[in-house]
């Protein structure tokens, strides 16, 4: 075997390491759960694990690549996961295959929360920074509002969706005898067939990766991280401001959606407080711990941050608070100038991977 | 008749989220972070005034000068060990310590006081009652809305006339210029976070006042709102965080009244997009075109 | 540079982790006694006695920690008991409770985590998001289990193996309808309930349905959400303005204890109506009960009971506790005593599989009869719904006396 003569770019060769080693993270995992090494307790984790992989690679995108603070993400995830329930449950007739109605309710998914960013991204992108970010919240706040009024039913002529602001309930449906209601205000989703499976994460992974870093490296991505170090400059040189932010904002709301999907088809029970304030910015802990613009950052950060709850257990009520301290512990050792000054002795400075930009 | 009743209601729960709103807009504008961690001072504040006046049996004027003494060390403190080591870390890594720190008072204070809610009373019971009675004021309401007033002239003059106020907005301006013309800069900073925590104390005892119960994550939710308050009126402004505040207490309240209970908190948030949209720097907000 | 850093620190922390992990697995391996070591334990049985696993699941942090703890702690007590009193069927019982915050994820979680230690039957969950996300993986993988507080229908719907405990919201829903029908007639009646909470929905859901075969006038129905419930001065002028008498609030006791204090500042006094969720308000610390004086309640359980077992119950838990115990830890006691009794009836032993526990179980709940702290005879329906009917009380000098019916 000859080495190639030209050498790969170092960008190159940090995406395939993320490719492979997502896939060899995969092979592991199953095989370990076939052998049924894995306690359940972590089998269980498998699939939200993925689903918030996704929802971390996703917002990179707009915090870390784009470069604006969004606190709204779970909102598309929200979009994402009802819609998608919708879909796998109102097919569950015409469709009998369990993988088939997952992957129509993960593209429903993705197209109802890139319709949601569209309709957000508009007025949002003209903001910018704190005020970009109180906007996105606003929406995230809105989004659950909205979905917890929302009664949606099916039966053989169709859906049936009703809001529930005022004084209507699941009865106002108007639903025939077999009739099922999907979707019930605050009680939310219940009754959902669970059909999301660990290898259908991890495809949607791979989706999500292959897009993003494809986006990334691509001329758009040139654009885009261009827009986020220096909008004027970026202005001047022809690159169409709200063409390229839509393009970023739009593909991490569709991916966000199809992540909600897989993550509402895992549990029997979905309501829409679920996805609230506290979950958006629990995917942006993942993002910043794991490094703006570092996509395989995000994917350890994302994988370890919902471990280490589960993990820490054994600490009984304690274990919130142990999780607050790490947190913190973290970020000012990872900020740490000295550490950084050590670090920065000990390892000869790596040149050309600015992919991991400062906002 | 109604309408006047959920106009004060508005008003007054108003002035609730405008103090707090204060304390959120005095940081963000000398400090640059976004505190999230200040909501949970409130609680704390609520916490340390209600024990003292219910276990050590203080009267309230004394119970809220302890809270807030409790509250300003508390907030130099948290300054001091999580902020101060990362003012030259990017603004993300703030916000996200600062979440850090927000869960950490809220899983503190879960275990130091317990899950259960306590009931608060409060620090002045009674109301006025106007028009035969079909109209009532509470006076807990007349007090949060007096004391909102003052604390803003008080700011005001703060940091227009005396020496700390100016190098506050000096720092607010130019943090290194600020350095070159002598000031501490880290000084006032602690300095801001003391004001800001003690304020806090007095909004989580007038928050308790009129919201009777207390709870580990009582801060968390006037937090946020408080912090779009503060974005409304036009962050880093004084009388845009009392602007934001009333405003976004009296649409609520109305919003209630006269469209949904159910979607009031949207409508809200709705009101507050279509002004951002309009004026992209809130109320009162300096908006600053960015140079070449 | 940043990267490097992140990694070190990822490391470190996966190290934490694995260093968390190894210590929750080193405590728990001696437990983990069916899948490993199922001959084993038999032997272990025969000369040792060997344990029951109970496992609990509910919030014990977070927004809902109160009705975890009150569930971990009542049912703790019971378990404290019946190992004093000899166990069941000789067997002593252990006993673990897991947080989930009320949230579903981590329920199922909480649940995994419960499996893996070696549970046999589960008590719990508390909350009825949390119990229906449970409640599908319990039914799947045949381990019975007996929510002490989940109301929702939704909870046992179509799941053979998932009893609840407490009234079910249509039960409660109707029920109140039913009385103020009866007690109340051409009554004005407002609602204020949690339109982001599936309980309060529920319940309020039901109580409308009814309403009007009850010839009740629902005048004003109000809602709030987590996020807007600072301030009920509106919902209760505008209840107020459209002449209610009555105002029902389907609704947990704290922010019920903030609407009573609201209503009493701006001087409208109706009669207000709580359901089982409203129990607990006469034991917050600070709350002045005076506020509360005329409230009617339906509740199952009032710990200033005069019987034996309630007395008894209460003195234990407020000496470990420290405060009064509410509905919610009586569910939880009375869980572990009818899951004893279901027990010792089928003749249940610790080396049987869950699954053999589950099946004995849900043959015992469908026919036997149960009392205890939070009702008598009751009895359980094939699909899980316990009949115990609701009992209004109204609170009278501070306690709750039985309401004329």
């Amino acid at each position: 075997m000859k080495l190639k003569s030209r050498k790969l770019k170092k960008t190159t060769v940090i995406d395939f390491a993320t490719y492979i080693g997502v896939i060899l993270a995969f092979i592991i995992m199953n095989t370990l759960k076939s052998q049924g090494m894995l306690t359940r307790s972590l089998t269980g984790q498998l699939i939200p694990i993925c689903c918030y992989i996704v929802m971390a690679v996703s917002l990179n995108l707009t915090v870390g690549i784009l470069g604006e603070l969004s606190l709204g993400h779970a909102g598309f995830m929200s979009v994402g996961a009802f819609s998608g329930i919708v879909a796998a449950m109102s097919l569950q007739s015409v469709i009998p295959s369990e993988a088939l109605r997952l992957a129509i309710a993960l593209v429903v998914g993705a197209i109802f929360a890139a319709i949601a960013g569209t309709l957000v991204g508009i007025p949002v992108l003209r903001l910018r920074g704190d005020y970009l970010a109180i906007v996105t919240l606003a929406f995230g706040e809105i989004i659950k509002e909205l979905i917890n009024c929302l009664i949606i039913g099916v039966d053989e002529a169709g859906l049936h969706v009703i809001n529930a602001t005022g004084t209507k309930s699941v009865n106002d449906l108007g639903l025939s005898e077999a009739g099922r209601v999907l979707i019930k205000g605050a009680q939310g989703a219940t009754g959902t067939q669970t059909i999301a499976s660990f290898t259908a994460g991890f495809i949607l992974i791979m989706i999500s990766l292959v897009i993003i870093l494809n986006l990334v490296r691509s001329r758009s991505g040139r654009a885009i991280m261009a827009l986020r170090d220096n909008r004027i400059a970026a202005e001047s040189v022809g690159i169409n401001v709200t063409k390229y932010k839509m393009m970023a904002f739009v593909t991490s709301a569709a991916l966000a959606g199809a992540a909600g999907a897989l993550y509402g088809l895992n549990f029997s029970n979905l309501v829409a407080t679920k996805f609230d304030f506290n979950t958006s910015i629990l995917v942006l802990v993942f993002v910043v711990l794991g490094g703006l613009g570092n996509i395989w950052g995000s994917i350890i950060a994302a994988t370890v941050l919902t471990i280490l709850p589960e993990a820490l257990r054994g600490f009984a009520d304690y274990r919130m608070l142990i999780y607050a301290i790490v947190l913190i512990l973290v970020m000012l050792a990872t900020n740490n100038p000295q550490l950084k000054a050590l670090f920065a002795k000990l390892i000869p400075v790596r040149k050309g991977e600015n992919v991991n930009g400062q906002a | 008749m109604e309408f006047l009743s959920y106009l004060i209601s508005g008003i007054s729960l108003g002035s609730v989220y405008a103090i707090i709103a204060l304390g959120y807009t005095m940081v963000y504008g000398i400090a640059k972070m976004l505190n999230f961690a200040h909501g949970d001072v409130i609680m704390v504040g609520g916490y340390i005034s209600l024990l003292s006046m219910s276990s050590l049996g203080l009267p309230w004027p004394l119970a809220v000068i302890l809270a807030m003494l409790v509250c300003t060390v508390l907030g130099v403190v948290i300054e001091g060990l999580a902020y101060k080591p990362l003012r030259s870390a990017p603004s993300l890594a703030v916000l996200i310590t600062a979440i850090g720190v927000s869960y950490f008072l809220q899983n503190a204070a879960l275990l130091l006081w317990g899950a259960s809610p306590k009931a608060y009373t409060p620090i002045i019971a009674g109301s006025v009652k106007l028009f035969e009675g079909q109209l009532s004021i509470s006076y807990v309401s007349m007090l949060t809305v007096f004391m909102c007033i003052v604390i803003m002239i008080a700011l005001t003059l703060f940091t227009g006339k005396t020496r700390m106020g100016k190098a506050m907005r000096a720092c607010s301006e130019d943090k290194a210029a600020a350095q070159l013309m002598g000031i501490n800069v880290n000084r006032t900073i602690s300095m801001t976070f003391a004001i800001g925590s003690a304020l806090a104390a007095i909004a989580g005892v007038l928050l308790c006042s009129s919201y009777t119960s207390l709870m580990p994550t009582t801060g968390s939710m006037p937090g946020i709102k408080a912090f779009t308050a503060a974005v409304f009126g036009g962050i880093g402004s004084i009388p845009g965080a009392l602007l934001g505040g009333v405003l976004l207490g009296i649409i609520e309240s109305l919003a209630k009244a006269y469209i949904s209970t159910q979607l009031a908190n949207s409508i809200v948030f709705a009101v507050l997009i279509i002004t951002l949209l309009v004026r992209p720097a809130g109320l009162l907000g300096k908006y600053v075109p960015e140079k070449v | 540079m940043k990267k490097v850093i992140s990694l070190v620190m990822v490391m470190a922390l996966v190290m934490c982790l694995m260093a968390g992990c190894g210590s929750t697995n080193e405590t728990a391996d001696p437990t983990e006694a069916p899948a490993e070591a199922e001959a084993e334990a038999e032997v272990e049985t025969a000369s040792e006695g060997g344990s029951f696993y109970i496992g609990g699941i509910g919030p014990i942090t977070g927004d809902n920690a109160i009705y975890g703890m009150a569930v971990m702690n009542g049912a703790q007590i019971a378990v404290d008991e019946i190992n004093a009193a000899g166990g069941i069927n000789g067997y002593t019982v252990e006993y673990k409770f897991e947080d989930d915050v009320a949230d579903g994820e981590t329920a199922v979680n909480a649940y995994n985590n419960l499996m893996d230690w070696g549970m046999q039957v589960l008590v719990g969950p508390t909350t009825t998001g949390s119990a229906i996300s449970v409640s599908a993986k319990v039914y799947e993988e045949r381990v019975f289990a007996l929510t002490p507080s989940a109301s929702s229908p939704d909870v046992t719907a179509g799941k053979d193996n998932m009893f609840q405990l407490c009234f079910t919201d249509p039960n409660q829903g109707s029920g109140s309808a039913v009385y103020m029908g009866a007690n109340m007639p051409e009554a004005k009646v407002a609602v204020i309930y949690r339109n982001d909470d599936a309980y309060s929905q529920g319940i309020r859901d039901t109580f409308v349905a009814e309403a009007a075969n009850q010839n009740l006038e629902v005048v004003y129905e109000g809602t709030f959400t987590e996020d807007t419930a600072t301030d009920f001065s509106v919902q209760l002028t505008a209840a107020q303005a459209a002449g209610a008498d009555l105002v029902f609030l389907p609704i947990y006791y704290q922010p019920a204890s903030v609407i009573l204090a609201q209503a009493n500042a701006m001087g409208y006094a109706p009669t207000f109506f709580g359901v089982d969720g409203m129990d607990g308000i006469l034991t917050l610390e600070g709350f002045d009960t005076s506020l509360a004086e005329g409230v009617m309640v339906l509740t199952p359980f009032s710990a200033t009971a005069e019987d034996e077992l309630t007395q008894n119950f209460v003195a234990e838990y407020s000496a470990r506790y420290g405060e009064t115990p509410n509905q919610f830890a009586a569910d939880g006691y009375d869980c572990v005593y009818a899951l004893k009794q279901a027990m010792e009836n089928a003749g249940c032993t610790p080396d049987m599989s869950a699954e053999e526990i589950c099946n004995a179980m849900v043959e015992q709940f469908t026919s036997m009869s149960f009392s205890g702290l939070t009702g008598t005879d009751m009895t359980w329906s094939a699909a899980g719904e316990v009949s115990k009917m609701p009992v209004a009380v109204m609170v009278k000098d501070g306690v709750y006396v039985t309401a004329e019916a």
